[in-house]
């Protein structure tokens, strides 16, 4: 008995660190964020105005750049990973499935910093070529901006949300299919029909850990986006994330307001994607219950 | 056939063919991003590149023989650190993780899988190199750490809830303590794909970069030292890649087509023993 | 200089083998990118001459370089802003500023079809990074140069996203030349820039500007030779359109001397001097030591390291885009590194 207890405790003792370095962080992040929060209260949030030399700190760009980037690569990723995972899941031929998936799973292994080199070098000035003769968009276009950002973070993002949603489907019970298929369903319409609306609470859940990983991408993006502290509407502008300001700004700070601030920044970029995250996976485990769903890659 | 039909039986095969052409476009960056990466990159890959140490910024020639080194000891100490105690994690989650601590523990690790890696780099910062009054390599393992210990913990949890049950039950009726039957049995039986799934956990930190702006800074020499900063494969083409020397440049598209066929390389393996153990795809 | 495959190996085999037979000093500096190039060139050249001691610099930046030094984080510090009065409160008075080199920070652009180098002037170099001139064919621009062509393109400004004593330097400069910069964004390492994008060190805006058609930006004079960037001439405060060169920028500082005297901080401006031949955006940029050291090896065998870089090393100064220091500084330098004590006793006795 006594081993067994042994065994056991120390395998709870090993699994307790992950609730136990959940709790470490937020507390860090909040303690370390404090007099900043005291300072500026709820005016960081929404305040534009980012100014080391006056030592006042709004993270309003910052958030507005997180949200607007992961809103563009959404728009791209979605309609590409929920292609790959019904093609992957309902019509690929045998042959085929297990060369694309692993294809897909490569692209989540490739480090983001290898998609920043190659986003400097291949995507801005593609963008420059592209976009660079339209006159009458909004300023000046340098190739950095919001939509370079919004780009590669799409492609980051398509594995993940591909993946999960593969694995959604794949929770789809076959008597789904066949039900819809018996009546007369053809391919398209027993997926459209029967299998994506029972899988639909996953499906939205597989969405949001797209968002999750593209809240919280740092390198990346901080090679593309331009790195201004600044609220444009329009996607040719450089931009700015929570994530890419932590990155260049944090051994850098001088102040100890301007350190402070920065965690702060952190710590709202930490309670964001955590909640995503937490929706996210209880949406998915609505469809696939409790499975490490496309853990491999991810 | 009636003219509705024909036309579903048309809609159905034109959104198949539109769902294989996006499947398509899904992957297609990755083909022009590893093409791009051969043809810039495989040129520099020369003996120079890889035992070679840097050279002053603007001159030519040197490698990043530090960088391959560092990366190496400091993703080797956070494998060292981190794999057990993933793997342990796991292995509660499978074993004994039906309850609600189980379920709290696992939403936890999933939870801590979405973190950003800049995050858990601050996060480092402020434990270790804020106390210590100096960046370390040490410091940058121990960020990585964290990141792989949710990580392995979800890959090892589902690999041996693969084991089937019958195993487990013949054991013990043979009389195995529970705790044994575990080790010997079970995650013996699990154990290639607990390897694997620890190998592609380590294969994606050794591709980060967040965690270790902070922690390990960087070095300009070659060196061996834990305590001391230390540079990574990541951060060096992190420098080269935004820097304005073409020399740099060079060097950033040869480092990140070694990283990227060592990562590619691990997810191989992963793929081939879990294949071969678990025949699914 | 290149530490050739050979000495890797040994170093490998040394290691594998034994532990170091010599104990070697380690050192660790961060800090300003602006002297990044010429400080690489003598760490890495001091490392291969003195094998007893293994210098690291890393440029993060040198607001990056004032923080870890404040912080106890790295032994010494690199910046182009010297420390402000409270900063040094902060860290009890313990520190010295030593120049090390004299930068010039050039104006960089990228105007392909156009081969003469543009000339600004004060109040257009201003207005251009306020954002209030944002074409380059403005009359105010083609009024002072009147034989280039120039294009009908937008003006892309490129400033630091980082914080740096490059911005220090070039705010510096527009808040003595322009009462509205001074009244808008004020002087900082890091600063509210109102236009433009950011990049990381000096390396990034230069490559942000070479890899940017019509871009504008600033970067320490090394970056832009090293990179074969365009960069343009720049009116002093005597009216003459001056080309930044190692002899603009040594002019500068030789008004400048006059001003300091033996028992000098060194924490002194020569941005917007006097002089006909004057480059106007010039800097010394400062290696940050402390008076008191806790360690004694460590600061034995930074002192001569500096030493060094002040002396035998200003020979590289010219060939990498920086002006040496006026040889009349060396005394006083030398009077600054004696003071430098580990528990109670001067770690170096003097030039040898």
């Amino acid at each position: 008995m006594r081993p067994d207890r042994a065994y056991q405790a120390a395998l709870t003792g090993m699994a307790l660190l992950l609730p136990a370095l959940l709790l470490a962080l937020l507390v860090e992040l909040a303690v370390n964020a404090w007099p900043s929060i005291d300072r500026f209260g709820w005016s960081f949030v929404f305040t534009s105005t980012w100014d080391p030399v006056a030592d006042v700190y709004g993270a309003g760009p910052l958030i507005f750049g997180t949200l607007a980037s992961s809103f563009v690569a959404l728009v791209l990723a979605v309609p590409l990973a929920f292609s790959v995972a019904i093609f992957l899941s309902e019509f690929a031929p045998r042959w085929l499935k297990r060369p694309l998936g692993f294809l897909v799973e490569l692209l989540a292994a490739v480090p983001s910093v290898v998609y920043g080199l190659w986003g400097i070098f291949v995507l801005i000035p593609f963008l420059q070529g592209a976009f660079g003769w339209l006159p009458f968009f909004q300023g000046a276009f340098y190739g950095n901006s919001m939509l370079a950002g919004g780009i590669i973070l799409a492609v980051m993002v398509v594995p993940y949300i591909a993946a999960v949603s593969r694995e959604v489907l794949n929770a789809v019970p076959t008597t789904q299919r066949e039900a819809a298929l018996a009546l007369g369903a053809t391919r398209w319409e027993a997926v459209w029909m029967a299998v994506l609306p029972y899988g639909r609470a996953g499906l939205v859940g597989a969405v949001m850990l797209g968002l999750g990983r593209a809240l919280g991408e740092t390198m990346a993006v901080t090679m593309v986006i331009g790195n201004r502290h600044d609220i444009s509407f329009s996607l040719l502008q450089p931009g700015y994330t929570m994530a890419a300001a932590i990155a260049n700004e944090f051994s850098e700070a001088t102040t100890s307001l301007y350190l402070s601030a920065l965690f702060e920044v952190g710590l709202v970029l930490f309670v964001i994607t955590v909640l995503v995250n937490a929706a996210a996976r209880l949406l998915v485990w609505r469809t696939a219950p409790g499975r490490a769903v496309g853990s491999r890659a991810l | 056939m009636s003219r509705g039909r024909a036309r579903r039986r048309a809609v159905s095969a034109i959104m198949t063919g539109l769902v294989g052409l996006l499947s398509a476009v899904a992957v297609l960056p990755l083909v022009l991003i590893f093409s791009y990466l051969m043809f810039k990159g495989a040129s520099s890959l020369n003996l120079a590149f890889f035992l070679d140490n840097p050279v002053p910024a603007g001159q030519t020639g040197g490698g990043v023989a530090h960088a391959i080194v560092g990366s190496g000891i400091i993703v080797g100490l956070a494998a060292l650190i981190g794999l057990p105690v993933g793997i342990g994690a796991g292995i509660f989650l499978a074993e004994y993780g039906s309850g609600r601590l189980g379920w709290t523990v696992r939403f936890v690790a999933d939870v801590l899988n979405g973190t950003p890696s800049i995050i858990i780099g601050i996060f480092a910062w402020t434990w270790i190199v804020r106390p210590q009054r100096h960046f370390s390599g040490l410091a940058g393992a121990l960020a990585l750490a964290v990141i792989l210990v949710p990580l392995v913990a979800r890959t090892t949890e589902e690999m041996v809830r693969l084991v089937p049950h019958s195993l487990r039950e013949a054991a013990l009726a043979l009389g195995y303590p529970r705790w044994r039957t575990s080790l010997t049995i079970v995650v013996r039986t699990a154990l290639a794909g607990i390897v694997t799934g620890g190998l592609v956990g380590v294969a994606r930190v050794a591709g980060e970069t967040a965690p270790l702006l902070f922690t390990a800074l960087g070095n300009l020499n070659f060196s061996t030292h834990v305590n001391e900063p230390m540079q990574a494969l990541p951060l060096q083409i992190y420098v080269y890649a935004t820097g304005p020397f073409p020399e740099w440049h060079r060097l950033a598209w040869a480092a990140s087509l070694v990283l990227i066929l060592l990562v590619f390389g691990l997810a191989l393996v992963a793929r081939r023993v879990a294949a071969n153990r678990y025949g699914a795809g | 200089m290149i530490p050739p495959i050979r000495s890797t190996l040994m170093a490998l085999a040394g290691l594998a083998l034994a532990g170091p037979a010599v104990a070697q000093v380690k050192l660790t500096g961060a800090g300003a990118t602006f002297p990044n190039i010429i400080y690489q060139d003598w760490v890495l050249s001091y490392n291969q001459q003195h094998r007893e001691v293994q210098l690291n610099y890393q440029s993060i930046g040198s607001g990056g370089g004032i923080r870890q030094f404040s912080e106890n984080t790295v032994d010494f510090g690199g910046t182009d802003a010297p420390m402000t009065d409270s900063t040094i409160a902060a860290v009890g008075g313990n520190v010295l500023h030593l120049p090390t080199v004299l930068g010039g920070l050039a104006v960089i652009y990228n105007l392909r079809g156009v081969s003469t180098p543009v000339k600004f002037s004060p109040q257009v170099l201003a207005d251009i990074f306020l954002g209030k001139l944002t074409s380059w064919n403005d009359p105010r621009i083609a009024a002072i140069n009147p034989t280039v062509q120039l294009p009908r393109s937008d003006i892309l400004v490129v400033h630091r996203s980082d914080g740096s004593g490059t911005t220090y330097v070039f705010t510096d400069y527009l808040s003595k030349v322009s009462p509205e910069w001074q009244r808008r964004v004020g002087k900082g390492t890091s600063v509210n820039w109102p236009v433009g994008l950011g990049g990381r060190g000096n390396e990034g805006v230069a490559a942000t500007v070479g890899q940017t058609p019509g871009a504008i930006g600033h970067a320490e004079l090394g970056y832009a030779d090293a990179n074969k960037l365009q960069y343009g001439q720049v009116q002093n405060r005597a009216g003459q359109f001056v080309t930044p060169t190692v002899e603009s920028v040594t002019a500068a500082a030789a008004g400048a001397m006059a001003d300091m005297g033996p028992t000098t901080d060194f924490r002194v401006s020569i941005t917007n001097p006097g002089g006909a031949d004057a480059y106007p955006i010039a800097s010394f940029t400062w290696l940050l030591l402390r008076k008191q050291y806790a360690d004694a090896a460590k600061a034995g065998a930074l002192v001569p390291f500096v030493w060094w870089a002040v002396t035998d090393g200003q020979a590289a100064a010219a060939r990498l885009g920086y002006a040496p220091l006026p040889a009349a500084m060396r005394p006083w330098i030398e009077a600054r590194l004696k003071s430098v004590t580990a528990g109670g006793k001067a770690v170096w006795a003097g030039r040898k």
